[in-house]
């Protein structure tokens, strides 16, 4: 079986691999381009652990396949740093102790990132609701929350 | 003599003893003695018991000192999760 | 246990603040790797052929055809590892029975439940893997199969072992049972303490098996040697314990594999047992290739060792003025296809919170179709508490008494005798008690269909083998390598800090590593709230030899007596001023010396942890039911706990967050359902449901400290205890909501619509 040539930009870098019809853009990432900063918890979009951003828009990388990533813009937690810059929000993840085992915190913070995006002055509820889609069996959310909260009100200038 | 007494759960291997006196001056003599006088015992001792003497408890502590009059508890071993 | 480890309350610069962590940055920038994320050169994928049959006999395994395709380059069957014979060794668990490792890993005689390994494959791709396993014809003998552990119980139940006679009882049996082991504590007389009770509650319960659910499936990678040496690349909670058996199970030398633990994406008590790890071993030794074998979430929930589901019985009696005279329960829990469940340490910890002279506990170890059972936070721990603590609100609420009144009158202190061994220590219940009981949360006001529970819970956490080794570096920093893995506690940050504070210095110059296991001798999984009680006690002890051979050092080179060298604030300084002085030397000062006087400055030490101190916990839960749908919305939780010391306050925070979460969970919706067929029908998130953040509220923290006496900084450890009580706190708050006494769990909104619909029918 011939495998697809794809193009397309990962955190800003032009990128093209090759890939099965029916590998998943989670697999590419990992799997071809080594970027493993992005991990599989279910395979099935259950837990958000696979979230990267597809041209602006919030995705489980499990359900979108490696072909659909063909001249479109991926975002993953490699590219959130900027230089020697940790974002905001991976700042206070850090200072509120928002994570444990970290396994769901690349995730978390791609979604969070979005979640700022939409709403910059989102309510606990709005950003539990936001977070919905992430599963965290550490931490009990309280402290993601928290974090979250007080990069919202960073970013904002407050 | 140190005072041992053996947890309810131990019992059935000691065919109902559950106290006696005894002279051992660590946990391994005490379990050598113990694995003499109720072979059913003896296999659990490596394994599964923990051991609290004057009330601290010792797991896997062979060479725990026990004092002439100590008092001595057998019962099940602690792991965790 | 030496005098010089016991608590000392005194001044302190570091522990107890809150330093950001070591591996922090790693992890929110994707940059820590986890068992998935190792790769190798040349690897090969593993994947595993695992039964669709809760049990069958094995008739034939026939694996040419999968061995012909092409990029196929190793499988392996039981045909490939020994036999073991029936042999419990000590390998850092619960007792260990080799013959059962070997079966668990790969099925020999029979398959005993949906997802046993029955073969593996390593190939050039996971695509073609996959397809080999399609290739291998498996011819099975489908067997009746038993998963319901009342069912498991009875003397038609079908048997998954007809070599099993229940161990325990005497007589010896005459006819082979599920019901692998009971147990029995006794205290007292309770016929005579039931019969001068007043008020008796009695009541059964049953609970559902749920699993740990962390997010990181199992994955390992392995390589070995045409010399017989094998590297494991693994996510474990013990990287000697998954050594030891591996060796054991292929038959190795244990100095012939060399496991390096990879960060771990979750554990709580799962991933203390191999699963794929000897596979991966076995396939590379076949294929002379790396092979890397990483779970599916489907696998991880048919294969992987979840908990027990139980049944529990409990009867209390007490009389009017609220003391409670006797105490009774049988507890009857699922071990999985192999003997080993947690209903030992269960029974033990059911009644201890309370001082009781007249207790009987029966605990049945019961064998049924599903996979061995794993440890998963204090084991067994929350079963009993669910039924017990729900037992005790009932009889709080008969005698007229506030719950936490009720506890307070019977509580276990400082020298109660526990009905399963030795009496109690220095322990802070009634302190969480209190503190609960004076807590905002347990006075604020509750509207409609609203309820308010409280339970509490107890856990004995554990020491154990335990090494340290701290290294002085040339320019002062120290570098602190740790035998046992940080599972995601943080505790590599508190053991910077406890040798930071031991050193004096600033915890910035303490860089902590988690150590593979060619560095020390054999380590205790990271289980039984152990990390930071025994690690930390290592860590103190490797200190105070690096501090004694700093003094020893600076006395050659000052040339002033031993006595003359006081180690204080980080430097080597005159003991007494007056007397022979000399000139300060920092930890920089004398590291840069070191070399050419006589070496490089170290401490280690190599322990069995004793002295842990038991955890004691108190819950309170606000609960609003939705009468329409059975939803069960929690509005408020306060978590109150004695840790002993919090070394880092934001961990142990998150760990009761954390542990409480998982206990909410519990209760309200995760479970697993077989079909008639005994497979299973929701390995998945999306049908196994945990809580999500929208589930919840903030969850209140209130630390408690009642210091351990024999630990240095007075630590008990606290990942366990706070995962024991949310079970019964919230049935005991639907009780007080809408009414109804759920036995049942989860608590589900059908389990509860149901309630409520016998309640207006008009029935109990």
């Amino acid at each position: 079986m011939a495998r697809h040539h794809v193009t397309a930009t990962v955190n800003g870098d032009a990128v093209e691999f090759l890939c099965e019809t029916e590998e998943t853009l989670l697999e590419v990432l990992r799997d071809e381009l080594r970027l493993t900063g992005t991990k599989e918890g279910c395979g099935t979009g259950d837990c958000g652990a696979c979230s990267v951003m597809l041209d602006g828009r919030l995705v489980c990388s499990c359900l979108v396949l490696g072909v659909e990533a063909e001249g479109r813009a991926i975002e993953t937690i490699e590219g959130m740093a900027v230089g020697g810059d940790l974002h905001v929000l991976q700042r206070k993840f850090l200072e509120h102790a928002a994570l444990q085992c970290g396994i769901c915190t690349p995730g978390i913070l791609i979604a969070a990132k979005s979640l700022l995006a939409h709403n910059p002055n989102p309510t606990e509820s709005e950003v539990r609701y936001g977070l919905a889609g992430n599963l965290c069996r550490c931490t009990g959310y309280h402290k993601i929350v928290e974090a979250v909260l007080d990069a919202a009100r960073e970013m904002r200038g407050g | 003599m140190a005072r041992i007494s053996l947890s309810s759960s131990l019992t059935p291997l000691t065919g109902g003893e559950t106290g006696f006196e005894l002279a051992c001056a660590n946990v391994r003599q005490l379990f050598q003695a113990l694995g003499e006088r109720y072979p059913a015992l003896r296999g659990h001792l490596d394994t599964d018991v923990a051991v609290a003497i004057d009330g601290e408890i010792y797991q896997d502590a062979l060479l725990q000192t026990i004092l002439r009059d100590s008092e001595v508890f057998l019962f099940p071993k602690i792991a965790g999760g | 246990m030496a005098d010089g480890l016991k608590y000392q309350q005194r001044e302190l610069k570091v522990v107890g603040t809150r330093p950001l962590r070591p591996d922090g940055v790693d992890k929110v920038t994707g940059r820590a790797r986890y068992g998935a994320d190792i790769n190798l050169p040349g690897q090969l994928i593993g994947k595993v052929l695992r039964s669709p049959h809760a049990h069958a006999r094995i008739l034939s395994i026939d694996i040419s055809l999968a061995l012909a395709l092409p990029g196929v380059k190793a499988v392996v069957t039981r045909d490939d590892f020994a036999d073991m014979p029936e042999e419990y060794a000590a390998s850092g668990e619960l007792t260990i029975n080799f013959r059962d490792v070997t079966r668990n890993m790969m099925a020999r005689e029979k398959v005993l439940y949906d997802g046993h390994p029955v073969a593996a494959v390593a190939a050039t791709s996971e695509a073609i893997a996959r397809h080999a396993l399609t290739l291998i014809r498996v011819d099975y003998e489908i067997l009746p199969h038993v998963i319901d552990v009342v069912a498991a119980m009875q003397p038609d139940a079908p048997l998954l072992n007809e070599e099993q006679y229940t161990e325990g009882v005497k007589p010896k049996p005459t006819r082979p049972s599920n019901i692998a082991k009971r147990l029995e504590f006794k205290l007292g007389d309770v016929a005579a303490g039931f019969g001068e009770a007043e008020v008796i509650v009695e009541r059964e319960f049953n609970t559902k098996p749920v699993h740990q659910g962390y997010i990181e499936p199992q994955a390992c990678i392995a390589s070995t040697t045409e010399d017989g040496q094998a590297e494991l690349w693994t996510s474990t909670q013990g990287h000697y314990v998954f050594r030891s058996q591996c060796a054991k199970v292929l038959q190795m030398d244990v100095s012939k594999i060399r496991v390096t633990p990879t960060e771990i994406g979750g554990g709580f008590g799962g991933k203390n047992n191999i699963y794929n790890e000897p596979l991966a071993i076995a396939l590379s030794k076949k294929s002379h290739r790396p092979v890397k074998m990483v779970m599916i979430r489907e696998e991880v929930f048919r294969a992987t060792g979840p908990t027990s589901g139980g049944n529990v019985k409990v009867k209390l009696g007490a009389t009017r003025d609220g003391r409670i005279t006797a105490a009774a329960a049988e507890l009857s829990f699922q071990a999985g296809a192999f003997p080993g469940s947690s209903v030992a340490p269960a029974s033990m910890c059911a009644f201890t919170r309370y001082d009781l002279a007249n207790v009987h506990v029966i605990g049945n170890d019961v064998i049924v179709n599903r996979p061995k059972v794993a440890a998963y936070r204090a084991p067994g721990a929350p079963i009993a508490a669910f039924a017990v603590e729900s037992v005790i609100d009932e009889m709080a609420k008969k005698l007229g008494m506030d719950p936490i009144a009720f506890r307070l009158k019977n509580a276990a202190r400082e020298g109660t005798q526990t009905y399963y061994g030795p009496k109690l220590g220095k322990i802070g219940y009634v302190e969480t008690l209190e503190a609960a009981r004076a807590h905002p949360h347990y006075s604020a006001p509750l509207g409609p269909n609203q309820g308010r529970g409280v339970a509490t819970g107890f856990w004995f956490n554990v020491g154990g083998e335990t090494s340290a080794a701290l290294n002085v570096n040339e320019d002062g920093t120290v570098t602190v390598m740790l035998g046992t893995i940080d599972v995601a506690g943080g505790h590599r940050a508190s053991m910077a800090m406890m040798v930071a504070e031991e050193l004096g210095i600033a915890v910035d110059r303490v860089r902590p590593q988690v150590a593979d296991t060619s560095v020390f001798g054999f380590n205790f999984v990271t289980a039984g709230s152990r990390a930071t009680f025994a690690g930390g006690m290592a860590c103190v002890v490797a200190a105070r030899a690096a501090i004694e051979e700093l003094r020893r050092r600076v006395a050659k080179i000052r040339e002033v007596p031993l006595e003359a060298v006081l180690w204080t604030d980080g430097q080597a300084e005159p003991a007494d001023r007056a007397a022979q002085s000399f000139a300060p030397m920092s930890l920089a000062d004398i590291a840069k010396l070191a070399g050419r006087t006589g070496g490089a400055i170290a401490g280690h030490a190599e322990i069995n942890a004793q002295g842990a101190g038991p955890g004691f916990g108190t819950h309170i839960v606000d609960v609003e039911v939705d009468r329409p749908t059975g939803a069960i919305k929690i509005l408020r939780y306060t978590v109150v706990q004695d840790v002993g010391r919090a070394i880092h306050p934001a961990y142990v925070e998150g760990q009761l967050q954390g542990g409480a979460v998982q206990g909410i969970g519990w209760a309200l919706n995760e479970e697993y359902v077989y079909g008639a067929d005994g497979v299973l029908q929701n390995p998945g998130f999306l049908d196994y449901r945990m809580p999500v953040a929208s589930d919840l509220p903030f969850i209140d923290t209130v630390i408690v400290e009642v210091p351990n006496p024999n630990h240095p900084y007075g630590v008990r450890g606290c990942g366990e205890v706070p995962i024991i009580a949310p079970m019964a706190a919230i049935a005991n708050a639907v009780e007080n909501a809408v009414g109804i006494r759920l036995c049942e769990q989860p608590m589900s909104p059908p389990r509860v619509l149901k309630a409520l619909g016998a309640v207006r029918a008009g029935k109990s």
